[in-house]
């Protein structure tokens, strides 16, 4: 299937009064319709600068990126108008009510008024927030804030949505209700998934495929499956000895004397899956 | 688009002005207390120009509300910008200058309705000035409070911690008041005070507004006024819609 996402060199240097950080130095992925891909790595790896990229909110300082066929630096707007975004903090109001900012949020997506009321009600079955539509946002539980977050986000139907650990502090309960809910997304309206996530249980079960980013670059991608085999050694290898193993944190035979300081190993270069 | 997009954003914060109204009250208080206790002092002084020394000291008052209201406004960005409603909004499609002047003309009709109720109340306590003259005040009050909370909005989108934007801004406020004569004309300053005073703007602000409270429309302070005001607010609104189109903080 074609790439829905595709990124490459895509960089990011901040000027700092320390001198320029690269927080992001060159990141080449592509994520094909439908997918849903977990971005991975360690803190500081460049996760949610990359996410900034490709949502518009940053410019990049290298490479290029398409979104659904819109160029990032070219189409920002159009870009806009095919992606959902989810920052890690939400983004809702907590003294509105779930009702204002759906249907605000609807109207910013320039639908008219009815239209924009309309679509807040279907949002509101859709992620079953029915019941809370005149509550204010800060009065509802963590799960049902996440749902009112990602809500907010498919407004305008996008066809790339993009979670910023969705599911950091949400107890065991609401987490499988969302890993639910992104499933249902992917399955009945073909959304394709870009998610970060610290947690490796929730990559293994939901993400199709990893992308595991170190020091601003992938250093690995493919199915979970895939990863385990090529760099936790077998099978049977938890995600979490492969992480470790890929980002050059933890015993891994093949890859320790290669990996601390030095540039990034053959063995952890991007490898087309 | 942009029209619809700011009315939209205009609506959302104001309903969020209304739902403290404690804290729409309160921005009037410092000026009002001003108007009570500093006021009754000016009314023996020999001030200058023509006029009572209400005329002179409401026009200062007026500004004054802007710049000590209008200034603190980034405040508000600070915290929506924790909240990620910032990044929320600049994912849409709506229109960075809407972001900006939705906020933006919301301070302006706040700090106007504040102006009108510390006009009110210097009615009361003796002031005296044409119906002209006092509407020409509340438009600069307008364009003031646009200007410096675009400026404010800019700010607070830059720094990181409300602890870092309170000091900034105090910085800016306090020499502004005093070296713009909002209290007392700095026609009464020593040369080298008056002289550095010009390079304040608000002074041209209140010197205009205080022709007009004396109903003196075409003058030379008028036209300065204007057109720093003017300016200044183009300047301002320029600066902000480029830190809401590219803010990276």
């Amino acid at each position: 299937m074609a790439a829905v996402i595709s990124a490459a060199g895509l960089a990011r240097t901040f000027q700092t009064k320390a001198g320029p950080v690269e927080a992001v130095r060159g990141i080449d992925l592509a994520v094909r319709e439908g997918e849903i891909l977990g971005f991975l790595g360690p803190n500081g790896a460049g996760k949610t600068t990359t996410l900034r990229m490709l949502t518009t909110l940053l410019r990049p300082t290298g490479g290029a990126a398409t979104v659904a066929g819109h160029d990032l630096a070219a189409d920002p707007a159009g870009v806009r108008a095919v992606s959902g975004y989810v920052a890690q903090s939400g983004g809702v109001d907590p003294q509105i009510s779930v009702r204002e900012e759906l249907v605000t949020q609807g109207r910013m997506y320039r639908l008219s008024k009815s239209e924009a009321v309309t679509r807040a009600q279907e949002l509101a079955r859709e992620l079953d927030l029915g019941g809370f539509l005149d509550r204010k946002a800060g009065a509802l539980s963590g799960g049902q804030r996440r749902r009112l977050d990602i809500a907010m986000a498919l407004t305008h139907r996008p066809k790339v949505l993009f979670l910023d650990e969705p599911t950091t502090g949400l107890d065991p309960g609401s987490r499988a209700d969302l890993w639910d809910l992104v499933r249902r997304l992917r399955d009945e309206h073909g959304t394709t998934v870009f998610l970060t996530t610290h947690y490796l249980d929730e990559a293994d079960a939901l993400a199709d495929r990893l992308a595991i980013v170190d020091r601003g670059e992938v250093a690995a991608e493919g199915t979970p499956h895939a990863l385990k085999l090529r760099h936790g050694g077998s099978l049977d290898a938890t995600l979490q000895d492969t992480f470790l193993a890929i980002t050059g944190r933890g015993p891994s035979p093949s890859l320790e004397q290669t990996r601390p300081g030095g540039p990034p190993s053959a063995d952890s270069t991007p490898v087309a899956v | 688009m942009l029209l619809h997009d700011t009315a939209l954003l205009y609506g959302r914060y104001l309903r969020q002005s209304l739902r403290s109204r404690f804290a729409l009250l309160f921005g009037v208080l410092t000026p009002l207390l001003y108007l009570l206790f500093f006021g009754p002092l000016l009314t023996r002084l020999p001030l200058g120009g023509t006029g009572s020394s209400w005329q002179v000291l409401v026009p200062g008052l007026l500004l004054q509300l802007g710049l000590f209201g209008a200034l603190f406004a980034g405040f508000m960005v600070i915290v929506e910008k924790g909240q990620g409603v910032v990044e929320r909004m600049r994912v849409t499609p709506v229109s960075r200058l809407a972001l900006l002047l939705g906020r933006v003309l919301r301070d302006a009709t706040v700090f106007v309705f504040q102006a009108v109720l510390l006009v009110l109340a210097a009615l009361v306590m003796g002031l005296r000035a044409p119906l002209a003259g006092i509407f020409i005040g509340f438009a600069f009050v307008a364009l003031l409070t646009l200007s410096l909370a675009s400026l404010s909005y800019a700010l607070g989108m830059r720094v990181r911690t409300p602890q870092e934007f309170g000091p900034l801004i105090n910085m800016v406020s306090m020499p502004s008041m005093l070296l713009s004569g909002l209290m007392l004309p700095m026609t009464l300053a020593p040369a080298w005070l008056d002289v550095l005073s010009h390079f304040v703007p608000f002074r041209y602000l209140v010197d205009a507004v205080r022709d007009a409270y004396v109903g003196h429309y075409a003058t030379a302070h008028m036209l300065y006024g204007a057109l720093v005001a003017v300016g200044f607010a183009a300047l301002t609104v320029t600066v902000g819609t480029r830190v809401f189109r590219t803010a990276g903080a």
